[in-house]
């Protein structure tokens, strides 16, 4: 009997090493362990043993059970690990094709710029504010302290709607700065970009649609100081830190004093280049401070309140942002430029 | 305008050595007068010299081409080979050497010409920058040599080749050889010529005659013949040009550099002056800046003038101003005996440099006090003034007249003319007349020097196309106290420069003189404006430099100041030279407001972001239009939307009418993107339309824009981003209703959208017809929809509703019905009919053709059922869609398939 137990033994434990699959293993486990399998056969035989050889016997049976059923169960988990590498070999992919893609639009660059700025004023307190494009004269003019016969009244300038010269598309932002200091008080910090129209054909550089962004501040004590504060941080925020800024005395007839911004060109450094057309400088808005006629036109007493304003172009800022080197580029919206930004 | 460093030094001790370009355009600009660019005219022009031609031969290989040795103030001459005619041994010639450079950047180099070495060039007038304006003996005549002789015809020639001295050519115009050149004055020279019967000796004013040459001698007027003299074309003489080398008569050297002699040692700076600073346009105001900018004393001067010309202007002329309003003053002063010629060369210089052109004493002298003082002047030729009586008036109707560019101009009655007894001679602050144009034989001569209203300047120059150094001056409104003294100095310049005498007398028009303005210094305000702390005194420093007087604490604004009228004008005066860059830089205001978005706002960002994360790219598109966009998308002729605003001064039809609908915008851009062959676009804007209010104003609403084309691209992709937007923005539920009658649209694919009654816009494909239009051969889609009613029907903060907690069932059913019957009407059915536990249904096939009955379809969705309080079983399942079924076979005559 122990001689058969050790040929058991030995015959099932290579038949398991060799088994090739779950499914033969499950069969050798059969014919094995099973009810009729070859160990439960020789268990069968016990009772013809001795009361002394027995219980060896059966110790001895109960390990080989054990030993088999533990190679099945090593057996399995190796053919399971096998099974999966080859199931993984199979599923291997080709890493270097293309992903599908859900294609995701893209905003205009120029907005992408506008969003920018107006993200840094209202963190500064700034509101946002929209106004009307088909405008009066009277805003986009007279209160802005532009008397009649000035040349940028001329039609040669500005597209007029009537004969009288009385309603015309805004040429400019700033009559925002009216609308606001009618319809809101005193403490205002506006932020108005929109779109502007003058007579100018179109080139590289020109449109006679382009977009402005008005900047207005109505407070008690409001200073040419803060301007410059506010303004300098701006232009931080835009250029990046560390750049270099110069006031420059301007004109507006809206605004006194009024200035010019002009940044040290980030090519040369001040030296003079092509870029800053030699002038080490570059301009980026005008400003100044809110015309005491302007302010008390709109009703508000320049002897309480004072303010401050800046306007700035936005195509300009968008192409020299992008290295962009023609202003046509913006409004033809071709999908492989709208695509770039 | 341009400022002459050299000349500035004048006004303000300020040498090129102590302040150079860069400092002096930073200073400048930062204290208000902006600098545009500077340029060191020396760099313009290097290495060209006076030269002395020694000697001139023939060259070997070329039959009209010279070769000249050059004395270039050198131990050895150099050889240079010319092309030009009209020079000769013993000549003093502008000569570019190897290595130089001319105005307009060309480089000379040496080289061989036709194999003879070139050592540099000789320069003609135009090479340097000039003309015969800057050296009017620089004119050339050129003689007719008949060695040059190309008959038009070359079988009928008028000359014969073999033609000898002696031989008639016609009347008293022989053949004649010329034996020797010798220079004789000025752009003369005398020659000594063999007549063939003997010899003879002229006097030509003709720069092109050489020994051995065969001319044509008129016997009669003893003269060498022009091509005028011959009658004949310049072709006949093809190398007897009235063009060639600059021979100068000047007092230097050979060897000098021409630059000082041509006042190109000189730096010149351009400034940007804005228009409120006329005064600023003139040497004498841009020295007053720099005065003050640099702290240096400002040296004025006033000119004296004799006039020791007898008689008194009073009694030679009258001045009526009709017009006091248009010409507040005018001021005259007269000139007899006046001897035309060219002005000198420090005038000459100083003129070039500053830009313009010098013409002659007379002229040069008005524009020189034009740039010395910012007043335009008039010089008019007083013998063509009828009964010597100037008036100011408007033109009458009709009035015709021909200014000094030659051009007749028609006047019109609201343009300020300056007119004798009948016509007028000039326009006023524009241009003169040629009537009464300075010309060589002027001999008398009236100055104007007047003030004129400027916005009527500038309208006349306007209306007239001629904007004029004068007019463009003018339109910024002068300082009327300038005329007096800017007449004096002409008077002056005339003396010094001995072009005539000086009448006794001023005639000044002034009827109404300006008072000055007076402003109250409130030094404490202006610094509250500034944010500085800048003390009284410096503040009157700053206004006492700048030519403001101050009397008991008030300040009195000199005349040429009418940009200064309030305080923060003052405030404005008192930064600049305290400098805007020294103003303190500090929050100064108390930040009491909440930045942010308004929930417009807030909106038009959210739907640009679904737009993008739905995959279209943003646009802008111009908000102007042309009317025949409307036929392009073709709009009916009475539709309310071609009442647009329209341009009454547009650029261009294009561009003409305000568009009150964004899709003509669209599909140009949508064709934009076809024509260079994007196989696809999608793309939004959220644009504005612009209505037309009976204020003559616009309301103008915000339309979002989409529109696209492709190959993945259909109706229902279209439909299902207007879904997603609408639900990005929790609008809902959305009923879309077929549009049949959108002309724009295709009839059968086209739908607009409702949430509950209001219609939120429009989307489909665009009519073929349309497409067509924008020569687009693919299908377009667009939508438009309304802004505001996103905006109005937009949902508030969601409300969590709690997650199922029992399984839901799934049931498919399938039914055939008429073709005709909407999708969504059977769907509609189907949720109203299935009961409280129907939670969804959805469409999953919609199929005709084989086993299906002509007419109908067969339609199958899936439904969804759900309680909230139990898990649902197939008996309940059973029931919902034996309820639906009998619905929509009672509704639609739908029976299960």
């Amino acid at each position: 009997m122990k001689e058969r137990m050790q040929g058991l033994r030995e015959a099932s434990l290579r038949a398991i090493t060799d088994c090739a699959s779950a499914e033969l293993l499950e069969n050798l486990r059969v014919k094995y362990l099973g009810k009729k399998g070859e160990l439960t056969a020789i268990l069968r035989q016990m009772g013809q043993l001795s009361a002394e050889e027995r219980p060896a016997m059966g110790q001895m049976a109960n390990q080989l059970r054990a030993d088999i059923e533990a190679a099945i169960e090593r057996r399995r988990t190796e053919l399971s690990a096998q099974l999966l590498e080859q199931k993984l070999e199979r599923e291997t992919l080709d890493v270097t094709m293309p992903g599908v893609k859900n294609r995701l639009g893209h905003k205009h660059p120029m907005y992408n710029v506008l969003d920018q700025i107006k993200d840094i004023f209202i963190g500064m307190g700034f509101e946002i504010e929209d106004g009307p494009e088909v405008e009066l004269a009277e805003y986009n003019f007279t209160k802005l302290n532009i008397d009649e016969g000035h040349p940028s009244r001329d039609w040669t300038d500005t597209f007029y709607f009537t004969e009288d010269s009385s309603i015309l598309l805004r040429t400019q932002t700033s009559p925002m700065q009216i609308h606001a200091m009618e319809h809101r008080k005193p403490p205002i910090r506006i932020l108005a970009p929109g779109r502007v129209y003058r007579k100018d054909e179109v080139d590289a550089t020109h449109s006679p649609m382009f977009h402005q962004i008005e900047g207005l501040v109505v407070d008690k004590g409001v200073t040419m100081s803060d301007l410059k504060a506010t303004l300098n941080l701006v232009v931080e925020k835009i250029y990046g830190k560390g750049t270099v800024t110069r006031f420059r005395p301007h004109h507006f007839p809206f605004t006194e004093p009024s200035c010019e911004l002009d940044i040290q060109c980030h090519k040369c450094g001040g030296k003079g280049c092509p870029t800053c057309k030699g002038e080490g400088w570059i301009e980026v808005l005008g400003a100044g401070m809110v015309h005491p006629k302007v302010l008390s036109g709109c009703g508000i007493d320049p002897d309480v309140y004072s303010g401050w304003a800046f306007g700035m172009g936005l195509e300009r800022l968008a192409l020299g942002e992008y290295k962009i080197t023609d202003m046509r580029l913006i409004f033809e919206n071709d999908v492989r430029f709208l695509e770039q930004f | 305008m341009k400022l002459s460093r050299k000349w500035l030094t004048e006004f303000v001790d300020l040498s090129l050595a102590e302040c150079g370009d860069r400092e002096f355009a930073e200073r400048m600009s930062v204290s208000g007068s902006k600098v545009e660019s500077t340029e060191d005219l020396s760099q313009t022009m290097h290495g060209v010299v006076a030269g002395r031609i020694l000697s001139l031969e023939k060259h070997p290989n070329s039959d009209h081409m010279l070769v000249a040795q050059l004395d270039v103030g050198g131990a050895e001459p150099v050889q240079i080979c010319t092309g030009a005619w009209n020079v000769h041994a013993g000549d003093l010639v502008p000569v570019a050497l190897h290595n130089s450079l001319l105005p307009g950047g060309v480089k000379i180099t040496k080289g061989k010409l036709r194999g003879v070495l070139s050592d540099g060039m000789l320069c003609s007038l135009k090479e340097l920058d000039l003309s015969t304006h800057d050296y009017a003996y620089g004119v050339i005549k050129a003689a007719a040599i008949l060695g040059d002789y190309h008959p038009l015809d070359p079988a009928k020639p008028s000359i014969p080749a073999n033609i000898q001295p002696g031989d008639k050519i016609y009347g008293k115009v022989i053949a004649a050889r010329v034996k020797s050149v010798a220079n004789a004055g000025v752009n003369l020279w005398r020659c000594a010529l063999d007549t063939g019967r003997g010899e003879a000796e002229t006097v030509s004013d003709c720069q092109n005659l050489h020994e051995g040459d065969l001319t044509a001698y008129d016997t009669g007027k003893d003269r060498i013949c022009s091509l005028a003299d011959l009658r004949a074309e310049q072709a006949e003489f093809p190398h007897c040009i009235p063009d060639g080398i600059f021979i100068m008569y000047e007092d230097v050297q050979p060897g000098t550099d021409l630059r000082s002699l041509l006042g190109r040692d000189d730096h010149v700076v351009e400034f940007e002056i804005t228009p409120n600073r006329p005064d600023c346009l003139c040497m004498i105001g841009l020295a007053r800046e720099t005065a003050v900018t640099f702290g240096k004393e400002l040296k004025l001067h006033t000119p004296v003038v004799q006039a020791k010309a007898g008689g008194d202007i009073n009694e030679l002329a009258k001045i009526v101003v009709e017009e006091p309003e248009l010409c507040p003053r005018y001021t005259a002063r007269m000139v007899r005996n006046v001897k035309i010629a060219p002005s000198p060369d420090w005038m000459r210089e100083r003129i070039r440099n500053a830009g313009m052109r010098p013409i002659n004493n007379i002229v040069d002298i008005t524009n020189y006090v034009m740039i010395e003082y910012g007043q335009p002047m008039h010089a008019f030729d007083f013998s063509c003034v009828d009964e010597r009586e100037i008036h100011v008036r408007r033109a009458r109707e009709g009035e015709v007249i021909r200014t000094l560019d030659g051009t007749e101009r028609k006047l019109s009655t609201n343009m300020l003319c300056i007119c004798d007894t009948h016509k007028p001679v000039g326009v006023a602050g524009v241009m003169g007349g040629e009537n009464s144009e300075i010309v060589g034989d002027t001999a008398m001569v009236l100055f104007e020097s007047a003030n004129f209203n400027g916005p009527s300047i500038r309208r006349t120059a306007t209306a007239l196309g001629m904007r004029t150094d004068a007019s463009s001056r003018y339109e910024k409104g002068l300082d009327p106290e300038n005329t007096y003294k800017a007449v004096q100095r002409a008077c002056e310049l005339i003396e010094l420069l001995g072009a005539g005498e000086v009448v006794e007398g001023v005639i000044d028009v002034y009827p109404n003189r300006t008072e000055p303005t007076v402003l109250e210094l409130q030094p404490e305000r202006i610094n509250a404006l500034l944010g500085t702390s800048v003390s009284r005194e410096a503040m009157e420093k700053i206004l006492l430099d700048l030519g403001f007087t101050l009397e008991d604490g008030l300040v009195h604004v000199p005349s040429w100041r009418a940009d200064v009228s309030h305080y923060s004008d003052l405030a404005e005066e008192v930064a600049r030279f305290y400098g805007y860059n020294e103003i303190p830089t500090e929050f100064t205001g108390s930040v009491s407001t909440c930045g942010g978005f308004t929930p417009e706002q807030q909106c038009e960002r959210e739907i640009g972001a679904v737009c993008r994360s739905l995959g279209l790219d943003e646009i802008i598109t111009y908000s102007f239009i042309s009317p025949s966009y409307y036929d392009k998308i073709r709009l009916p002729a009475d539709a309310p939307e071609r009442d647009s605003l329209r341009i009454l001064n547009p650029l261009g039809e294009d561009t003409s009418i305000m568009r009150t609908t964004v899709l003509p915008s669209m599909l140009e851009i949508l064709t934009k993107n076809y024509n260079v062959r994007n196989k696809a676009a999608a793309l939004y804007e959220i644009g504005r339309i612009y209505r037309k209010r009976p204020d003559g104003l616009a309301d103008e609403p915000k339309i979002v824009s989409i529109g696209a084309y492709g190959p993945e691209l259909n109706f229902f992709v279209l439909k299902g981003w207007v879904e997603e937007l609408a639900e990005s923005l929790d609008i809902s539920p959305l009923r879309f209703e077929a549009e049949r009658n959108n002309p724009s649209y295709h009839p059968g694919r086209c739908a607009k959208v409702y949430a509950g009654e209001r219609c939120l816009g429009v989307l489909g494909q665009i009519h073929p017809a349309v497409a067509e239009n924008y020569g687009v051969d693919a299908e377009l889609y667009c939508a438009e929809l309304l802004f505001e009613a996103l905006l109005e029907l937009r949902g508030g903060v969601p409300v969590y509703s709690p997650l199922p907690r029992f399984p839901s069932i799934t049931r498919d059913i399938s039914v055939v019905c008429g073709r005709e019957i909407p999708v969504g009407e059977l769907k509609d059915c189907i949720l109203r009919s299935g009961g409280a536990t129907l939670a969804d249904c959805s469409l999953f096939d919609v199929y005709t053709g084989h086993h299906v009955a002509a007419g109908q379809k067969s339609v199958a969705f899936s439904l969804t059922m759900r309680s909230e309080d139990q898990t649902l079983t197939d008996e309940h399942a059973e029931e919902t869609v034996k309820k639906v079924l009998k619905a929509l076979e009672t509704r639609f005559g739908a029976v299960m398939r």
